[in-house]
């Protein structure tokens, strides 16, 4: 059989001493994306650090009005999280569609910003992928690649970041916080996932000894009037054709505050400043969120069959803003 | 007081609701032995070399087979020839490898673990050659058709269209489809020691037919196949996809018996997609031939399908066009184009599922091209008698579906202009699609024992595939013995009781349905007569035939049912154990039946014989109507459908309950195959692309809306004794296309490919 050592750890500076030592080693947290690759034989650790008893699980306001969100937190406690729920409703809702409620019970929002593409050809090991298998080609490319990115891609992988938690802190300004033995680093959520280039394998700014230790959102007064909207192949429990998370403040007629990303689009949650930009000044009406959806938009690559998401995701835009324009925030 | 049209609750509800009905992979065996299959990675080519060493020395290894070393096996016959199989290519007996997920190689270990691992290790090299893919080749004509010929004709329907005032003229596409059923399919298979083999399977395929398989394939003449015990007592679905002999249901009693020990495969989810055939994608052309009064002079109905050299299921998309309107002129053809992606086979609705989308469908926009509604345009090429085989319906309650159906939705609010209608922005949309299915009856036979405590055992070797056979047959054996529902037990899925069909094309309670109520009042009629010759019966001579059963257990004198006997008394008296009748059911002189044509050994020349002179009295099919609410996102493109009413005449309704227990899986399978249900194939390499429940969507409970369903229940009495006809498969049929129109009728966009979703509706 193929083995594998565990260990558990109880409290952070274990955790990350015992990686440091292992090389091949994977912290296992909610477990509902590295067991799977585990068992499709795509991760295959050495060891398996069970961190789910370190004393990451609690979800505070911090005094400049932010929240730090521990990298334990499972998906559904802070889903319902009062703070969240009231300062940062897009964060909330991204949540809630995302996955199960059985998954969003067990996965960690450490393990959620980790987790790695769904695209077919990466879970199916007889199948060419860079990203599993550096030089091997890509499928995708070619192949069945609806669901694929359209944004940042690069002709060795055109997978997605499959996250909506994600796309929601993009466009919160997170920051996530990690720990290794060397100390503490903080890096920008939009900083956090990589574009593919020409190593679609190295998907995070995280070292290998690196562990998620918190989430920190600053605080945002904008961010209470803000949408998350999912457009999925079915109602519920299915990956992000398009998904944008929104926040918008209007004074006069003019835009003044605005917060857009996008899911589903590239391989990290894609943060759409060029649409920002356009926003910010401009009348708060269709033709400038259009407009402000077409400049972002201007670089998409569409494939063989996902051609259809560019357009998608410019209307996915307009239609969260004007949502936000005529009926604020959701509840 | 009758149980039948009673809604009782599922006998075996409380044990599925609670885990405890065992299953086919739950049933503990001892010394039992694990298997898992190696498939192949490649669609088409050879295989160069395979190396099994590393595995066979692998912890618990204790076989591992592949073309060098496995037990040359038959090839199957066909079950459109009289078989069992659909793949008819037995497994590991060639270098050739013919689609991705044919298995190269069997390993069977102590544990699943150990197998699985050492399938790792089985290293395989192979010559790849460039797979066919997709349906663009030569088309060829099949064999048969469901026992039919491929091709149809009805007068001249080419010359018609060309002197048609309106003609449509659409090609419609559906993809690959999946049963996905939640069991994998799973088997067990264990020899003892004079040579007799037990097979537990998750099996729909009826336990007789599979046992006339193993023998085929094992080479045990017939004449011994009773040597071979097929059980199957639950089963999580089967939707077409465990109705048949595949090499996974063969190669662990192979493997059983060069071990000597019991062996049990269970497929993974991935593995479900290659193992048991699947829906064959269509391409179909249709044309459509009217007059401006709307009635149809000519359709021509042109279906491809895949084909494959290892066995052959054309999907029968245009047989529904043969027989649904009255139109003069009619053509259907079907075709197939060979792939490397194995065999298709039955999938829920089989033909009447896709076909009815490119049919209605088509109909729909006939309608809009005469700026008639849909639901008169197809009240005005209303079939009063069977167009196909010119004679009468033994029953047909369609108009009554229609009118009720409108009724309930709300037809008549209907704006004939697409776009027309709102909710805030959503679009709403409103469509309809008539629904028919030719469900059979097959021969079945059962066995109804009254013991001396009053209580009754039914037994059949029929399963229950979920759908409610262990209560039904309960309550039918009850009325026809004058007991309490509670007081019969149905016991099914076993080789040793009498023969059954497969409960395939929605005929279990038609088939089973009469045999189970002849055999009970055969039974209650010797308890009569042992009555009626007793000097201490009240019954005492009485005329046994005129004995009623008034309930409790009790028989009465027609003349005085204060004078009345129990099945206790009479048996104890009798000094009785108990006694027992066994009746058969199923040949159907009086009614046309395609079934013939495809039956199996030993039911297929034993029908083709029965029906030969009686065959032309009547035509039975089921009929329905569907009517389906959409909105439409219009920024996004995303569809929901809202509402949906379905009315069907499905004879009696045995148990109401039930009945819309499959009506409502029915329908849901429409939304799916509507809305989001696909197979995808990697155009170059032929390999499912992601052949998993995250890949392959079903509705979830947010995607099905609630769902109205009505039956009209009314009784065939010239089907059978009961008046039912079958309901399994008739509620699928028609709603992606009632679902396709209604997004027409929203959006203004006609699409002809499912499933519908943003990337067709943008733009």
């Amino acid at each position: 059989m193929r083995t594998f050592a565990y260990l558990s750890a109880d409290d952070v500076a274990t955790a990350v001493q015992a990686i440091s030592t292992e090389p091949g080693a994977k912290f296992l947290g909610g477990g509902t994306n590295l067991v799977d690759l585990m068992r499709e034989g795509v991760e295959h650790p050495d060891t398996v650090i069970d961190i789910t008893r370190l004393p990451l699980t609690g979800v505070e306001e911090l005094p400049d009005g932010g929240v730090r969100i521990g990298a334990l937190v499972r998906n559904s406690d802070l889903a319902g999280d009062r703070l969240i729920r009231g300062r940062y409703p897009m964060l909330s809702q991204a949540l809630l569609t995302g996955a199960s409620a059985q998954l969003r019970n067990m996965a960690t929002v450490g393990g959620n910003v980790l987790q790695r593409t769904r695209c077919a050809y990466f879970y199916d090991g007889t199948a060419a992928c860079n990203k599993r298998e550096p030089g091997a080609g890509c499928d995708a490319i070619g192949g069945f690649n609806r669901n694929h990115a359209i944004l940042g891609t690069s002709e060795d992988c055109i997978a997605t970041h499959p996250s909506d938690m994600c796309v929601a802190l993009a466009a919160l300004d997170a920051v996530v916080e990690v720990e290794s033995v060397r100390g503490k680093r903080r890096i920008p959520l939009v900083d956090f996932h990589l574009l593919p280039g020409g190593t679609p394998q190295v998907e995070t700014a995280l070292e290998a000894d690196e562990l998620i230790t918190a989430v920190e959102l600053p605080p945002s007064p904008l961010a209470a009037t803000s949408r998350y909207r999912k457009v999925r192949d079915r109602a519920s429990y299915a990956f992000a054709l398009v998904s944008v998370a929104a926040a918008l403040e209007v004074a006069d007629g003019t835009v003044t505050g605005v917060r857009l990303a996008l899911g589903g689009v590239a391989a990290k949650p894609w943060r759409a400043y060029e649409a920002e930009r356009v926003l910010l000044g401009a009348p708060a009406t269709e033709e400038s969120f259009r407009l402000a959806a077409e400049a972002e938009l201007a670089p998409a690559v569409g494939r063989s069959q996902n051609e259809f998401k560019i357009e998608l995701a410019k209307r996915a835009v307009v239609a969260t803003l004007r949502q936000l324009l005529t009926e604020g925030g959701a509840a | 007081m009758t149980s039948v049209g009673t809604p009782v609750p599922r006998v075996d509800g409380l044990l599925k609701a609670t885990g405890t009905a065992r299953y086919t992979a739950d049933i503990p065996f001892e010394d039992l032995t694990h298997a898992v299959l190696l498939q192949a990675t490649i669609a088409r080519g050879r295989i160069a070399s395979i190396d099994a060493s590393a595995a066979e020395a692998a912890p618990g290894v204790l076989l591992v087979l592949t073309h060098l070393n496995a037990p040359r096996l038959p090839r199957m016959r066909a079950f459109a020839k009289g078989g069992s199989a659909q793949q008819t290519v037995p497994a590991l007996q060639d270098d050739r490898v013919r689609f991705a997920g044919e298995t190269v190689a069997f390993v069977v270990a102590e544990s699943q673990e150990q197998a699985r691992y050492a399938a790792m290790l089985i290293s395989v090299e192979y010559d790849e050659e460039p797979p066919a893919v997709g349906l663009h080749g030569d088309a060829y004509p099949p064999a048969k058709v469901n026992g039919q010929p491929p091709d149809y004709r009805r007068g001249d329907a080419e010359r018609a269209l060309a002197d048609a005032a309106v003609t449509v003229e659409r090609t419609y596409r559906t993809p690959v489809h999946h049963h996905n059923p939640i069991e994998p399919p799973v088997t067990i298979a264990s020899w003892d020691d004079d040579g007799g083999l037990t097979v537990h399977e998750a099996a729909q395929g009826g336990v007789h037919m599979m046992r006339l398989g193993f023998a085929e394939a094992l080479g045990i003449p017939r004449r011994k196949a009773g040597s071979i015990r097929v059980v199957s007592k639950f089963l999580g679905g089967g939707f077409g996809g465990k109705g048949f002999m595949w090499p996974r249901n063969i190669l662990p009693a192979v493997a059983a018996r060069l071990l000597g020990r019991p062996v049990k495969l269970e497929l993974t989810r991935a593995q479900m997609y290659t193992s048991g055939g699947y829906r064959s994608e269509t391409v179909q052309r249709l044309r459509l031939g009217a007059d401006r009064d709307g009635r149809l002079g000519s359709i021509v109905h042109e279906s491809t399908s895949t084909g494959s050299d290892m066995g052959e299921f054309p999907e029968p998309c245009a047989q529904i066009t043969q027989m649904l309107y009255a139109c003069p002129n009619v053509t259907g053809t079907h075709r197939l184009v060979r792939q490397n992606v194995g065999v298709p086979t039955f999938t829920r609705a089989p033909g009447e599922g896709p076909g009815s989308f490119a049919l209605e469908s088509a109909l729909d926009e006939l309608a809009g091209e005469l700026s008639l509604d849909p639901l008169e345009l197809r009240l005005r090429n209303y079939a009063e008698t069977d167009p196909e085989h010119d004679r009468p319906w033994s029953s047909k309650g369609l108009r009554e579906c229609y009118s009720e159906g409108a009724e309930r939705f709300g037809w008549s609010a209907r704006n004939p202009e697409p776009g027309s209608m709102r909710d805030g922005r959503w679009l709403v949309g409103y469509g309809m699609a008539t629904a028919a299915y030719s469900s059979h009856t097959w021969p079945t036979f059962a066995r109804v024992r009254i013991r001396a405590d009053g209580t009754a055992v039914v037994r059949c070797a029929t399963t229950d595939i979920g759908t409610g056979t262990y209560t039904v047959m309960a309550q039918v054996a009850a009325d026809a013995l004058g007991v309490r529902p509670g007081d019969v037990t149905f016991e099914a899925g076993d080789t040793r009781y009498p023969f059954a069909f497969p409960p395939v094309s929605s005929s279990g309670a038609r088939s089973i349905g009469p045999a189970v109520r002849a055999a009970a009042l055969a039974v209650r009629t010797r308890v009569a007569r042992l009555a009626v010759k007793d000097r201490e019966s009240p019954l005492f001579g009485a005329d046994a035939a005129t004995v009623r059963a008034i309930g409790g257990g009790r028989l009465a004198r027609a003349d005085d049912p204060e004078r009345y006997d129990t099945f206790v008394d009479v048996l104890e008296r009798a000094g009785l154990g108990h006694v027992e009748e066994r009746k058969g059911y199923g040949v159907m002189p009086f009614l046309h039946s395609t079934a013939s044509g495809i039956a199996p050994w030993p039911v297929g020349p034993l029908l083709r014989v029965a029906t030969r002179p009686f065959a032309g009295r009547y035509s039975t099919y089921d009929f329905g109507a569907q009517f389906v609410e959409v909105r439409v996102d219009p920024d996004l493109g995303v569809v929901r459908v809202s509402r949906v009413v379905g009315v069907y005449d499905i004879g009696r309704v045995l148990n109401p309950r039930t009945a819309r227990n499959q009506a409502v899986g029915g329908i849901t399978w429409g939304i799916g195959m509507a809305l989001m249900e696909r197979t995808t194939t990697h155009p170059r390499l032929g390999k499912y692309t992601s052949p998993n429940l995250s890949g392959y969507l079903l509705p979830t409970n947010a995607d099905v809306p609630d769902i109205d369903v009505h039956f009209l229940d009314r009784p065939d009495p010239l089907v059978n004794p009961l008046g039912v006809k079958g309901v399994g498969e008739l509620p699928v049929v028609g709603v992606a296309a009632a679902i396709a129109n209604a997004v027409h009728h929203a959006t203004g966009k006609r699409v002809r490919s499912l499933p519908i979703g943003p990337a067709e509706l943008l733009g």
